[in-house]
Parts: structure tokens; C-alpha cells; sequence
């Protein structure tokens, strides 16, 4: 008996459903044995996970707080690896569109309405993580720097930025010493459903936004520009399709969609600009599985988002109850994508095991 | 002023040494045609696993070994991942790394700060180390430098004059070549990424055990992914890994000489990361044709046996 390995041609939407809930299974498995290694009761853990963030209405509303940035986020990476540019570094951008933000709430807040400052906030935050991100685009297609490099370095960059303004020039007068900015001005707020941490208008923005991108990589002529880039690079070179433009778009477009997140981040939980590592907790990072498991498919990362703001929040009520450092979500995370990445492989194989005697 | 300076560059030597030990696994791992952009969570592993064994048994020596262990058999997801399933390998080493840095997380929770009582040793070679200047730059370093040089060296004659170089390197340029050579690739490219993840471990290991005693998150601080930008700078070869690794060590230690000066030291964390940038765009500027030559054929891409 042997296995033998087919080329797959297609996959049918059923099946599609099937290899994720068996990548999923599978994954939730791998992560019972790492728990276990550990000591604790795997099926316990996974059950106050999701207990923690879908079994309750607090749960569901903290879920869906931390899933707002995550769709953000998520469908701008989901738009960039369709073109295979492996944006590592929302995390930055996500801080770059915090820092703009704040300056903008700061210096203009107290002067103008919430009308305008809102928006006004929201697109200070897009062009700063638009910026932030095109600089690796510039870089990998004038230099050919590698941008996973480019982008982690300039993750640490950044970072090293916003504690260099909150300690330095930025320290709020009002903070007590503390490495705060002040609070931005009430017009530069956004408010919240009663009793939840959810801003309407955050939520709206990024359902829309995941839909607006959907359509965009799908449906527009740029989308088709990046699906040709990703799929084929010499194809796309010989049909004429302007590298250097459509790369600084896209990633103008993915930085500018954490931008946004940092945005939100800051406007309706945090109010001040503070260390980074407060402002996100790993959403750059988590937005990563998050559009892999949409597929790539930047309308499908607002389910993929609320699942993993869902382990998030589990992961916290873990850590409370059971005493789980939160690296147990990192491990939970990774162990998910990696076997969301060998899905891969059974999308694009069919496996068939034959009698020896037979060949 | 002779002092400064002999200090600056014995520091630089020892900061040059994780950086270099896993330059060369990279080096190593993308001969063999793949890319382990794992190496910030292999080494974050190899830390904590380094740690945890020689404060519990006593002898660092244990716990290098066992670091190098466990991050082999880590990096051997990837191996799985990339080699056996043909999968992406950008993806799986970001996955790796997470996987690395949430496993040290929850691994090293109750170690967080704890003085390891007993490092790793010095070696002051005798009559070497008594050497004016050169004597102390050189000669009164602890284990793993000279390790991590003698291991360098041992890569490169093995490239440059063994035939088990120039298999490792038809498997990462010609595999269907190599194939019909009667050489088993994928097997090749296994034992390539192992290889490269232990050397990631005892880098990683390194860190806690010598450089700095004790076990923290983040203790890695980007030194995984500056690798990553030395291979590349190293043009693949074990030469360019030395020259690469004690530049960006020097890099390390110009942190804290520059501190007095009154810069912020957040604008001095940034040094290292500036730097990489920095060195890659002057690579990009002046070296782009021969990089381009240097860097293995098929680097990336998965190995299908019998495809045409």
C-alpha cells in the first residue's frame, strides 16, 4: 500500500467548508496536547474560552469590541498578500495612524465639533498608516528589499517612536508624570452603546469597510491588477500592469486600514496616546491569521475577525480563571494558523492511498 | 582611551555572537533552498529552554544542548510544513515565530527574573589571553564565542571543500539535478532546516545562559529578524555571516556607549533596526546583479519530485 499525491483542480464550496472545519478540528486538537504538556485540562481551557467570549452578553460585547480593530486590520492585510506582499508590520501602521490621530485631536479638537473632528481624526489616521506603509512598498520595488524585513524593522521603529513622544515631547502636562499624552478633547471622542465598549460608528466602518475591500480586490480593476500580481509576477509584468503604482497603492490601502484600527483604538478605548504595547494588544499580528483564515478574502475577515477577537477574549477570562499566562493565546493562535496553512495542501492535492500490487 | 576601545570591541565580539550562530543556521537553511523566517521564535524558544535546564540541572552546557534539541524538533514544523506539504513558506515561518515566542511565553512564566547562578564559563586561553589589547579582544571570551566561530569556520570549509557542501548546495539551486544525481532533496532540505534551528536554539540559549543570566520576554528583541536581513547582507556565505554579525554587534553596543551623550534611548533602540534598513538599501543600491547571482535558485520554492 502506498499513498500516492494527485494535483487537485477544483474545490467545491463543500469542501471548501469541510478542509477548514478539519484544519480547525485538527488545530484545536494540536492545541489540547500543547495544554495538557502543560498541565492543564485541555477540554476545561477550550471550553472557558469560548465560554468566556461567546457565552455571555458581556463576552459578546467585549468580543465584538476587539473584533472591530481585527476586520480593520485583517481585510488591508487580506488585500495585500492577494498581490503576495507580506505586510508584517500593521502593528506600526496601526501606531503611525494612532500618532497622526492624536495630533490632529490634540492641536484641532478643541476647536472644532465632533462633526468634523471624527471624520477628520479617521482620515489623519488612514494617511499616516497609508504612509507608514508605502515606505516598504518604495523600498521593495525601487531597492528590492525583502518586506517582511522592512516591515518588522520598521514595527521596531515605530514603536521605539511612540515611547520616544509619550516620555519626551508629547508627556501630557496633565498625566502626572505618567508616559501619557493628555486626553484628546471630548469632540474628538467616540461614545459607546450603553454598557458595552462598542462605538456604532466604529463597527459600522469596519463592516464596511471589509465589504467595500471585498469588492475592491474582487470586482474593480485594481483588485484585478493585485490578483494578477499574486498569482503570476511575470504574467503580470508582460500585461502591462504598473508594478511600482499598484504596489504603493495596495500598501497605501493596508497601511491606511490599521491606521484606521489605531484610530478607533484610540478615540473610543483609550482617549490618550500611550505605550505601544497598551494601545495594541498583538492586533497586527493576530490580523494576520485573522485573513487567513477569511481566505484572503477581505469581506469574509468580519467573520474571521469576531472569531479570533472571541479567542482573545477567552484567552483573557483564562488567564483570570485559571491562571493562563496570555502567551497560552499566542500558542493557540499559531498552532491555528499553522494548520490553516496546511489546509493549503489539501485544497491543491487529492491524497490517494493504493494497493502496492496495483502500480 | 585604549581601554575604551579594547572594551568597546570585546563587547562588540560577544553582542556579534547570537547573531552570528544563527546567521549561519539561515545560511545553512537557505542553501537548502528554504527560507525559516521562524528564527525570532526559535531563538526566543531556545532562550527559555536553555535557561529552564541549566537552572534546573545545574550545568548551562545541559541546557545549550537541550536548547538546540527543542528547537530543532520546533523547526521541524516548518520542515513538515514547507518540504512534505509544499506549503507557503513566508506564512509558516511567521507562524513558527509566533508559535516560538507564545511557547517561551508560557514556558518561561516562572522563570520571569531569575539570576541563573551558574553561567556559562569563560575560557581565557592561556598565554593567548595575556596578549596586550589583542589578547583580551580575542583570547578571554566564555565558550560559545569560540564555538560560534569555530562552527562558522567549520560551515565553510564544508561548502567550499566537502562533497556534503555541494550537495547542500545543488539541492538549493538544482534539485531536479540533484535528484538525478541520486541525492534524496527532500531529505536534504530536512536535516538543512534542523540544522538551522538548533543553531537558532544555541543562539537563543546563548542569551540567557551568557549574555544576560536571566530569562525575559522579548529577551530576543529583534535579533531573529535582523538575521534574516544578514543572510542576506552575508551574500550566503559563511565569510560575509562574521563580517555581518560583528558589525550589527558593534551596532548593539553603540546603544549604550552613546547613552551619556543625552539621546533618548528610545531613539537609540532604534539603531539596530535603522541599520538593517540602511545596510539593505545600500545593498539594494550597489549590489543588486550580484545578489541576485548569490542567492540559492530555488530559494522559496517548494521541491515536487518528478514534476518536469
Amino acid at each position: 500500500m502506498y499513498i500516492e499525491l494527485l494535483p487537485r483542480e477544483k474545490v467545491s464550496p463543500q469542501q471548501n467548508v469541510l478542509f477548514m472545519a478539519a484544519a480547525l478540528i485538527a488545530g484545536l486538537l494540536a492545541v489540547s496536547v500543547v495544554f495538557a504538556l502543560n498541565g492543564v485540562n485541555p477540554a476545561v481551557a477550550i471550553f472557558y474560552i469560548f465560554k468566556g467570549s461567546f457565552g455571555s452578553w458581556y463576552g459578546i460585547k467585549e468580543t465584538i469590541t476587539k473584533g472591530m480593530p481585527l476586520i480593520l486590520i485583517g481585510s488591508g492585510l487580506a488585500l495585500a498578500y492577494k498581490a503576495k506582499f507580506w505586510n508584517i508590520g500593521a502593528e506600526s501602521q496601526l501606531l503611525a495612524g494612532a500618532i497622526f490621530a492624536t495630533w490632529t485631536g490634540l492641536n484641532w479638537g478643541p476647536h472644532l465639533p465632533a462633526v468634523v473632528m471624527v471624520p477628520l481624526m479617521f482620515l489623519s489616521a488612514f494617511i499616516g498608516g497609508a504612509l507608514w506603509g508605502m515606505v516598504p512598498a518604495v523600498l521593495k520595488i525601487r531597492f528590492g528589499i525583502n518586506e517582511v524585513i522592512s516591515t518588522l524593522m520598521l514595527n521596531y521603529i515605530a514603536a521605539e517612536f511612540v515611547k520616544f513622544l509619550v516620555v519626551g515631547p508629547w508627556k501630557g502636562a496633565s498625566k502626572g508624570g505618567y508616559p501619557y499624552t493628555d486626553d484628546l478633547p471630548a469632540s474628538s471622542i467616540l461614545p459607546h452603546l450603553s454598557h458595552s465598549r462598542i462605538s456604532l460608528l466604529l463597527l459600522f466602518l469596519a463592516v464596511a469597510s471589509a465589504l467595500i475591500l471585498g469588492w475592491l480586490v474582487y470586482k474593480s480593476r485594481f483588485g484585478y491588477e493585485i490578483r494578477v500580481i499574486g498569482e503570476n509576477v511575470h504574467a503580470a509584468r508582460y500585461s502591462g500592469i504598473n508594478f511600482f503604482r499598484t504596489s504603493l497603492l495596495l500598501m497605501a490601502v493596508s497601511g491606511g486600514m490599521a491606521g484606521l484600527a489605531g484610530a478607533g483604538e484610540l478615540m473610543s478605548i483609550h482617549h490618550y496616546l500611550s505605550y505601544p504595547d497598551s494601545l495594541s494588544a498583538g492586533y497586527g499580528f493576530t490580523a494576520i491569521i485573522v485573513a487567513w483564515l477569511a481566505r484572503l478574502h477581505p469581506s469574509y475577515t468580519i467573520i474571521a475577525g469576531l472569531f479570533f477577537a472571541g479567542i482573545i477574549v477567552g484567552g483573557d477570562a483564562i488567564q483570570v480563571s485559571m491562571g493562563m499566562p496570555i502567551a497560552a493565546v499566542r500558542v493557540f493562535n499559531s498552532i491555528i494558523l499553522i494548520f490553516l496553512i496546511m489546509e493549503d495542501f489539501l485544497i491543491s492535492h487529492r491524497v490517494r492511498v493504493r494497493r502496492k500490487n496495483h502500480a | 582611551m585604549l581601554d575604551i576601545i579594547v572594551s568597546v570591541l570585546t563587547r562588540t565580539i560577544v553582542a556579534g555572537t547570537p547573531l552570528l550562530l544563527a546567521t549561519l543556521g539561515e545560511i545553512i537553511t537557505e542553501r537548502a533552498g528554504i527560507i525559516n523566517l521562524g528564527m525570532e521564535g526559535l531563538m526566543s524558544t531556545g532562550a527559555v529552554t536553555g535557561f529552564i535546564v541549566s537552572y534546573i540541572s545545574g550545568s548551562p552546557w545541559l541546557g545549550m544542548l537541550a536548547a538546540i534539541l527543542v528547537c530543532a524538533l520546533l523547526s521541524a514544523i516548518h520542515g513538515f510544513v514547507c518540504i512534505s506539504l509544499r506549503s507557503n513558506q513566508v506564512v509558516s515561518g511567521l507562524a513558527l515565530t509566533m508559535l516560538g515566542i507564545g511557547i517561551s511565553g508560557l514556558w518561561g512564566k516562572p522563570y520571569i527574573g531569575l539570576p541563573l547562578p551558574n553561567r556559562m564559563g569563560h575560557l581565557n586561553i592561556k598565554g593567548l589571553s595575556e596578549i596586550p589589547v589583542l589578547g583580551r579582544i580575542l583570547f578571554s571570551h566564555g565558550w560559545y564565542v569560540y564555538l560560534s566561530v569555530l562552527l562558522g569556520i567549520v560551515l565553510w570549509f564544508i561548502l567550499r571543500h566537502t562533497s556534503l557542501g555541494i550537495t547542500l548546495r545543488s539541492v538549493g539551486e538544482n534539485p531536479k539535478a540533484a535528484e538525478s544525481q541520486g541525492i534524496a532533496v527532500n531529505r536534504v532540505k530536512y536535516y538543512a532546516v534542523l540544522a538551522g534551528g538548533g543553531l537558532a536554539g544555541m543562539a537563543g540559549s546563548f542569551l540567557s545562559t551568557a549574555y544576560s543570566g536571566s530569562w525575559n520576554e522579548g529577551i530576543t528583541a529583534g535579533r531573529g529578524w535582523i538575521v534574516i536581513a544578514l543572510t542576506i547582507f552575508a551574500l550566503w556565505q559563511p565569510g560575509g555571516a562574521f563580517l555581518g554579525a560583528y558589525l550589527f554587534g558593534g551596532i548593539f553596543v553603540l546603544q549604550y556607549m552613546l547613552q551619556p551623550l543625552g539621546i533618548s534611548p528610545n531613539i537609540l533602540s532604534m539603531l539596530p533596526y535603522l541599520s538593517t534598513l540602511l545596510v539593505l538599501l545600500l545593498f539594494g543600491l550597489t549590489a543588486s546583479g550580484k545578489r541576485k547571482m548569490n542567492a540559492p535558485a530555488t530559494l522559496g520554492e517548494p521541491y515536487v519530485r518528478g514534476e518536469r
